[in-house]
């Protein structure tokens, strides 16, 4: 967290968010607040919850119940569902980014990776050519990719490179939230820790604030101030995580705690 | 009440309850009464199990008081950790309370001088002023330089707990806790930590600390508080 | 030789104010796709059945029609449009773009200028300029709706990244009134600047895919491009080889097997009526023009009718509103 912590409001405030997919729960009575910097981590098994919460909050899915508001720049905290179809779709390529588990749908893999990196821009109105291809090289060289590369095809990059691409893409337009679903779930253990400490960096250096589901306690150890622990479409837990790992309350929490073999 | 109050426990108790045990309750801590002021030492003592390094995590809101409270002065006033919001206790931890662990998290890839640098960065100082002081402080504790731009995961175990410390000690928290800072280091880097936690008292810290090392915790201490062991009870 | 048994430019009354209304909506909102019931016409898909329907709709009995295709007035399609309607409408008919009421056209903008009056009707193969980087109909529509053409510019960005330079020569896709991404047709980029601000009303019809689209005259039509690389189009290092034309799109004719070759004037009417005027290219004044002087006879109105002066066309029947014929 940075510099901005004495803001008066939160950057997101979820309250009551409810989804059933017919008799099932997918995500029942989900609330919580999120400040501008801080990353939350949704943890749980296949099944909890946690990726329909996520689909809720990028607004791919709607609620049957509950309030998701953002405070919008200079027009404070406004709920989602009151935005019209075109001030939503600009609020996600602008002041929001969604990282996907596989990189192939978050990416244009017929594409070359510059003009990933720069669609967004292109998206919000940029025209300069020089400029957006400027802007592209500078960010593949933050998500650590080779700026020679900004012609090639995303197809010819391997899995952490893509991942790290669309890192790049989503960022580009500096949001202030960041929705990530798995991101590190489809790469090699060493492959992880690079992108694991890449994320951390962008998230401090921005001041980014931060939504990421996983599965990978380890994931939300290194990367979240506070999780969030779902079962059965409910939060059972949340803290600070550090707290919430090494002190937790819940038996379901402690369930997931104990079946890690290290943290 | 002492205006130079900074950390005290009311009756603090902590039991863990194991669901994975059929819900078996493990009581450590029961009704302590801990007060800390400034420039005070102040090394927990007991045998081991009677919770010393419970009450220090406690003291960080690492863990959950079961009763009582913890309450711990910072910027704005005093803060009950329990019932603070997460980001308040996340606040107190980057401006008010120091806690240097006995092991090193050992973040992959990130070089040592950076480790120790994170706290100010995480304060917003430049890049640049934070690695000049971690690089002061790393100096101080004779960390060899050509490990600064190393991830500390291939450290000795002395090497990392010196970075650890560094970390620990580099934002001059007004209150700092810190559990067996000078387990793995050999004598002469011991006392180069006692004077560096000296140095933490002339400026006015608040410490609470485990020593194993008897020397050592005679050295630092301005006083010992003894912790007896708790009663376990049945579910 | 009107066709008996057929009604007014083949077409029922019905199926015209159909269209019609299609039509009115389209000139309202310039460049928004509007649906219609596309009709089965007596020719296939991607002849112009689209165009020729529009055509129909719009045609009043004093109309002169001039038809083209790729630029000329004698090949089969162009041929075989403007007989159908010489036949079912018994309309004037002509090559001579001033003369035109109604222009019927497939690939090409006439190099004459337009005026005030005059209806072009584009035969349109993809109405949708979005479709190559979006299959699905229902997002193309939202993303219209949005006005979030952003991806668009990938297109481009990529044609620079690979070629140096925005590849796309043809369909280049234009922002109509500042609002709707539009496909211009298939014409070459070259006339795309002849779509701005023009006096003549533009109508779009692409009777496969069941839409019609228009510009009204004076309406501002931009090419996308990016600031460091704008919009620009093509040019040859020769005049047309027959009128000496600078200022025209050319086409390449290969003259033999030893790889000789010309450029010459696309638009055939505009090179004839230069060649009329005396002009001369380096083909002529190196007596090689044996299609020079095959072109140089064409032009001139067909059936040798009169160009009427009565007001029954099809620009004054828009403007009245939907009619019956």
């Amino acid at each position: 967290m940075q510099a901005n912590d004495r803001l008066l409001t939160p950057l997101l405030r979820v309250s009551g968010l409810t989804r059933h997919y017919g008799a099932r729960i997918g995500c029942a009575d989900v609330g919580f607040e999120l400040w501008p910097g801080e990353v939350l981590a949704v943890v749980g098994e296949s099944g909890s919850g946690k990726s329909t919460l996520l689909k809720l909050l990028s607004t791919r899915l709607a609620a049957d119940a509950g309030r998701i508001e953002y405070a919008l720049l200079g027009r404070g905290l406004t709920e989602l569902s009151r935005l019209s179809e075109a001030e939503r779709r600009w609020l996600l390529r602008t002041d929001w980014g969604f990282v996907e588990q596989n990189p192939r749908d978050g990416l244009r893999m017929n594409v070359s990776a510059g003009a990933n990196v720069g669609e967004r821009l292109m998206a919000t109105g940029a025209r300069h050519y020089g400029e957006i291809r400027a802007a592209a090289q500078d960010w593949m060289a933050r998500v650590e990719l080779d700026p020679a590369r900004i012609d090639e095809a995303p197809s010819r990059f391997s899995g952490g490179m893509q991942q790290r691409l669309q890192i790049a893409r989503n960022l580009v337009t500096k949001p202030r939230l960041v929705l990530m679903d798995e991101p590190t779930a489809g790469l090699d253990v060493s492959v992880q820790a690079r992108l694991l400490d890449l994320l951390r960096e962008l998230v401090t250096s921005f001041g980014l604030a931060a939504v990421i589901v996983t599965h990978d306690l380890a994931v939300a150890r290194l990367l979240a101030h506070r999780l969030l622990v779902m079962q059965g479409g409910r939060v059972v837990e949340t803290g600070l995580t550090d707290q919430v790992l090494d002190d937790p309350q819940h038996p379901y929490t402690q369930l997931l705690v104990s079946s890690v073999l290290h943290l | 009440m002492n205006p130079d109050l900074m950390i005290e426990t009311r009756g603090l108790s902590k039991t863990f309850v194991l669901h994975q045990q059929h819900g078996a309750r493990l009581a450590v801590l029961d009704g302590v009464d801990l007060a800390v002021a400034r420039g005070e030492c102040v090394a927990l003592v007991g045998p081991s199990g009677t919770g010393k390094s419970t009450l220090l995590r406690c003291l960080y809101g690492n863990y959950l008081a079961s009763g009582g409270e913890v309450r711990v002065r910072g910027d704005a006033g005093w803060t009950v950790l329990g019932e603070a919001a997460a980001r308040e206790v996340l606040l107190l931890r980057r401006d008010t309370i120091g806690y240097v662990s006995q092991f090193l998290h050992v973040i992959p890839r990130v070089p040592a001088l950076d480790i120790v640098a994170a706290p100010l960065r995480d304060r917003g100082v430049a890049d640049g002023e934070a690695r000049e002081r971690a690089a002061v402080l790393l100096r101080a504790l004779s960390l060899p330089e050509r490990l600064w731009r190393l991830p500390p995961a291939t450290f000795s175990g002395g090497e990392q707990q010196r970075v650890n410390i560094a970390r620990g000690l580099i934002a001059e928290h007004p209150i700092l806790l810190l559990d067996e800072p000078t387990a793995s280091l050999d004598a002469a880097n011991a006392e180069r930590v006692a004077q560096l936690i000296d140095a933490a008292r002339q400026r006015g810290a608040a410490i609470v600390g485990i020593f194993h090392d008897v020397a050592i915790r005679d050295r630092v201490a301005s006083r010992c508080f003894s912790l007896t062991r708790a009663t376990e009870t049945a579910p | 030789m009107s066709a008996t048994g057929y009604n007014f430019a083949y077409l029922d009354p019905q199926t015209k104010r159909m269209i019609r209304r299609a039509l009115l909506k389209a000139v309202a909102i310039p460049g928004y796709q509007v649906p219609f019931g596309s009709r089965e016409m007596p020719l296939p898909y991607g002849w112009g059945t689209g165009g020729i329907q529009v055509t129909a709709s719009v045609l009043g009995r004093d109309d002169v029609l001039k038809v083209i295709d790729q630029g000329s007035d004698d090949t089969v399609n162009a041929v075989n449009i403007r007989r159908f309607f010489a036949r079912t409408a018994d309309v004037a008919t002509t090559d001579r773009t001033a003369e035109a009421t109604v222009i019927q056209t497939r690939h090409r903008i006439p190099e004459a200028p337009l005026a005030e009056g005059q209806i072009m009707v584009y035969q349109v193969p993809e109405p949708e300029p979005m479709r190559r980087l979006e299959p699905r109909e229902a997002v193309t529509r939202t993303l219209h709706a949005l006005a979030d053409y952003g991806f668009m510019h990938v297109k481009l960005y990529e044609d620079i990244a690979r070629y140096g330079h925005i590849a796309t020569t043809y369909d280049y896709p234009v922002m109509v009134n500042g609002r709707y991404l539009m496909s211009p047709s298939p014409i070459p980029k070259f006339d795309n600047p002849k779509l701005h601000r023009s006096p003549a009303l533009q109508l779009f019809g692409a009777g496969r895919e069941k839409r019609v689209y228009a510009v009204p005259p004076y309406t501002r039509v931009e090419s996308l491009d990016f600031e460091d690389h704008p919009f620009s189009v093509q040019r040859w290092d020769e005049p047309c080889a027959l009128c000496g034309a600078d200022d025209s799109f050319l086409d390449e004719v290969v003259l033999d097997d030893a790889g000789g070759r010309m450029f010459v004037c696309s638009d055939s009417e505009y090179c004839a009526s230069r060649q009329h005027a005396g002009h001369t290219g380096p083909a002529h004044r190196a007596q090689r023009g044996s299609l020079a002087a095959a072109r140089a006879g064409e032009v001139g109105i067909e059936q040798g009718k009169p160009v009427p002066a009565s007001n029954d066309t099809a620009s004054a029947r828009l403007g009245r509103g939907p009619a019956s014929s």
